[in-house]
C-alpha cells in the first residue's frame, strides 16, 4: 500500500538456510494475527456481520422477538414504494440534506477564509466555532427547542422589535429549517478547521503569480481558491450527506419527527418503524435504501466534481 | 500598512458577529440556568439577571445525574480504553506487518464506514439482546471497543515514523511486538491523545446506542437520561439548563485542555484522501 511497506529492508539480514519462496516471514504473519484479533472479533460481530443479517432481515417480517424470521422476499421494498410516510420522508431528508450540504461549504469556507490571515486571537476564534461540534446534539437541540418555544428567547426579542414570532416548531417548512440551522451551527467549527486545512496546503507561488498579473481578491478567490480546494468541498459535501442522511439525535430532540412528519428525516423513520412499532424487517429495508442513497449520491459528486476538476487542468 | 490594518478590522468584526451567533445558546443556557422559574418566562438578558445556584442541585436531586453521571464515565473510560489497546495493535498490524489479503481486509474496513449507523444498529441490537446484555455495561462498551476511525488514524501516524528507528531495534534482536511497545508506542503519543479525545467525546455524547440498549435509570447515560429529564421537566427551564448545562461541561473542558490534539485529528481526517 505504500512504500515503507516493501519486503526487503536495508539492514535486515536473510539467514543462508531461508528459503527465498516464503513470501511472508512467519513471525510476522503470526504477530499481526494476534493484533488483529480483538479488533477484527468486535468489528466482525458488530459491524460486519449486522451487515449481512440487515440484508437478511430486510426480506423478513421479524418484529425483533419472535424466533422464526418469516421470509416474505422483497414483500418490504415493494411496501416502501407505496409507503406515503417514506416518500415523505425521502423529501424532507432530500431538502434537509441539500441545505446542510450548501450551508457547510458557504459557512465553512467563510469562517476558514476569515481566519486564514495573520490576526491576533485567531485561536480564540476557533475554539468558539468549534464549541457546538463538542456539545453533545441532545444538549444543542433542547437548547435550540427551548430558544424556539413560542415563549422562548427568539420570539421574546422579535416582540421588543414589534414583531409576532410564528411558532417556529410547529410549522412544517420553519421545523425543518430550524434543524438545518442546527445542524449547520454544530458543524460549522469541523467545517472550518477542514478548509483551514486546505488553504493553508495551498502554493503561495501562485497566489504571488496571480498577484503579479494583477488579478484582485475577488478573482483570485474565484478563478484560484475555489477550484484548489474542489477537493475538500467534495470531502465536506459527502461529510454533509452522511451526517443528513444520518441524523438521528438532533431530529429526536429537537421535535421528534413532527409536526406531522414534517421533520421525519430517515434516520428518524427507521427509528419509528423498526423499534416504535416493533417491524424490524421493515426498519432494516429502510436503512438499506438510505444506504443505497448515500453510495449513489455520493458516487454522483463525485463524478461531478472529478470532471469539474479535469476540466480545469 | 494602512489597508492591511482596516482589512483586519474588517476580519475582527464579521468574526465577532458570527462569534456571537454561535455562542448565544450557550450563553442562554447558561442564564437560563441561573434564573428563577418567572424570570425564565420574561427575561431576554444573555447574561444572568439573578444567581439562583440552587437550581443545579434541585435539578440534580429531580433525576439521578449523579448515577448518569457515573455510567457515561464507566461506558467512556472502557471506550477509550478499548480503543487505544485494540485500534492501536490492529493500526500497527496495517501500517508495518506483511500478511496475506492485507489490503482487502483494510478496504473492507474502510468501506464499512459508509454504511449508516441505521443499518447495522438493529441486527446488533438483536445480537446484544440475545446475550442478554440489554441494561448492562457490557452492552455499552464491548460493540464499540474497536472502530475504523482509529485504527486508521493510528496507521496512518505508525506509517510516518521512519523505518531504520525500528530496525535497529530489530537488528537489537527486539521481537515485532517488542518493537511495537517500546519503540512506536513511545513515538505515537500525541496520536494516541488525540484518538483518545476523540473516543471520549463520541462516547460521551453518544445517543443511539445507548438509548436501544438501556432501559433503567440504573444504566442510563448522561444523555439518555438528560432527554428524559427533558420530557418529564419541559416547563421547569431552569432546572432544565442546569442539567443539561453539568451534562455539556465535560466535553467542554476536555476539549478546552486538548483542543491542539483535537484539530489536529480533524485536520487529518480531511487529508486522508
Amino acid at each position: 500500500m505504500t512504500s515503507l511497506s516493501s519486503g526487503v529492508r536495508p539492514g535486515r539480514t536473510r539467514g543462508r538456510g531461508e528459503p527465498t519462496r516464503a513470501r511472508y516471514s512467519r513471525e510476522e504473519v503470526v504477530t499481526a494475527a494476534i493484533f488483529l484479533l480483538p479488533a477484527l472479533v468486535v468489528i466482525g460481530l458488530f459491524v460486519m456481520y449486522p451487515i449481512v443479517a440487515a440484508g437478511q432481515i430486510s426480506l423478513t417480517s421479524w418484529n425483533g422477538f419472535d424466533p422464526v424470521k418469516e421470509f416474505i422476499g422483497i414483500d418490504n421494498y415493494v411496501r416502501l414504494a407505496q409507503d406515503p410516510e417514506f416518500w415523505n420522508s425521502l423529501l424532507v431528508t432530500a431538502v434537509y440534506a441539500v441545505g446542510v450540504c450548501v450551508l457547510s461549504v458557504a459557512s465553512g469556507l467563510a469562517v476558514a477564509l476569515l481566519l486564514d490571515a495573520p490576526i491576533r486571537g485567531r485561536g480564540i476564534y476557533r475554539s468558539i466555532y468549534f464549541l457546538p461540534a463538542v456539545t453533545s446534539s441532545v444538549a444543542a437541540a433542547i437548547v435550540w427547542k427551548y430558544l424556539l418555544d413560542p415563549a422562548g428567547f427568539v420570539n421574546a426579542v422579535l416582540a421588543q422589535l414589534g414583531i409576532a414570532g410564528p411558532d417556529w416548531l410547529q410549522d412544517r417548512w420553519l421545523a425543518l429549517g430550524a434543524l438545518t440551522l442546527l445542524t449547520v451551527w454544530k458543524n460549522v467549527g469541523f467545517n472550518a478547521v477542514l478548509y483551514l486545512t486546505a488553504l493553508q496546503a495551498l502554493p503561495q507561488s501562485i497566489y504571488e503569480a496571480a498577484q503579479l498579473d494583477g488579478a484582485g481578491a475577488p478573482t483570485r478567490l474565484r478563478f484560484l481558491t475555489i477550484p484548489l480546494l474542489a477537493p475538500m468541498t467534495f470531502f465536506v459535501v459527502v461529510e454533509a450527506l452522511i451526517t443528513s442522511f444520518q441524523s438521528f439525535d438532533l431530529v429526536y430532540v429537537l421535535t421528534e419527527g413532527g409536526p406531522r412528519g414534517g421533520t421525519e428525516v430517515l434516520g428518524m423513520l427507521t427509528y419509528r418503524e423498526a423499534f416504535r412499532l416493533g417491524d424490524f424487517g421493515y426498519g432494516t429495508a429502510i436503512a438499506f435504501v438510505t444506504l443505497a442513497l448515500v453510495l449513489g449520491v455520493t458516487l454522483v459528486q463525485w463524478r461531478v466534481s472529478g470532471s469539474g476538476r479535469s476540466a480545469l487542468r | 500598512m494602512r489597508p492591511a490594518r482596516f482589512a483586519q478590522s474588517w476580519r475582527h468584526i464579521v468574526l465577532i458577529a458570527g462569534s456571537l451567533l454561535v455562542v448565544l445558546p450557550f450563553l442562554w443556557m447558561f442564564t437560563t440556568s441561573l434564573q428563577s422559574r418567572a424570570e425564565t418566562y420574561t427575561s431576554t438578558s444573555l447574561l444572568p439577571t439573578s444567581w439562583h445556584w440552587e437550581n443545579y442541585a434541585k435539578a440534580w436531586d429531580a433525576a439521578p445525574f449523579g448515577q448518569y453521571y457515573l455510567n457515561s464515565i464507566v461506558m467512556a473510560a472502557g471506550i477509550v480504553a478499548g480503543h487505544l489497546v485494540l485500534d492501536g495493535l490492529a493500526a500497527y498490524a496495517f501500517a508495518r506487518l506483511r500478511f496475506p489479503l492485507r489490503n482487502v481486509i483494510f478496504v473492507v474496513l474502510l468501506a464499512a464506514l459508509l454504511v449508516p449507523t441505521f443499518v447495522t444498529v438493529i441486527p446488533a441490537y438483536s445480537l446484544v439482546a440475545s446475550f442478554r446484555w440489554i441494561d448492562s455495561y457490557a452492552a455499552l462498551i464491548v460493540p464499540r471497543l474497536a472502530d475504523v476511525f482509529g485504527i486508521v488514524l493510528l496507521r496512518q501516524y505508525f506509517s510516518s515514523i521512519p523505518l531504520e528507528l525500528e530496525d535497529a531495534a530489530r537488528i537489537d534482536g527486539c521481537s515485532r511486538a517488542g518493537t511495537f511497545f517500546r519503540i512506536i508506542v513511545p513515538l505515537s503519543k500525541p496520536a494516541f491523545a488525540t484518538l483518545a479525545i476523540f473516543s471520549f467525546l463520541f462516547a460521551w455524547n453518544d445517543f443511539l446506542w445507548p438509548l436501544l440498549v438501556t432501559n433503567t435509570d440504573q444504566f442510563r447515560t448522561i444523555q439518555i437520561g438528560l432527554s428524559a429529564f427533558q420530557g418529564r421537566y419541559g416547563t421547569s427551564w431552569n432546572y432544565l439548563m442546569a442539567g443539561t448545562l453539568t451534562a455539556t461541561v465535560p466535553s467542554i473542558i476536555v476539549f478546552m485542555f486538548f483542543q491542539r490534539a483535537l484539530v489536529r485529528g480533524v485536520a487529518a481526517s480531511g487529508l486522508k484522501d
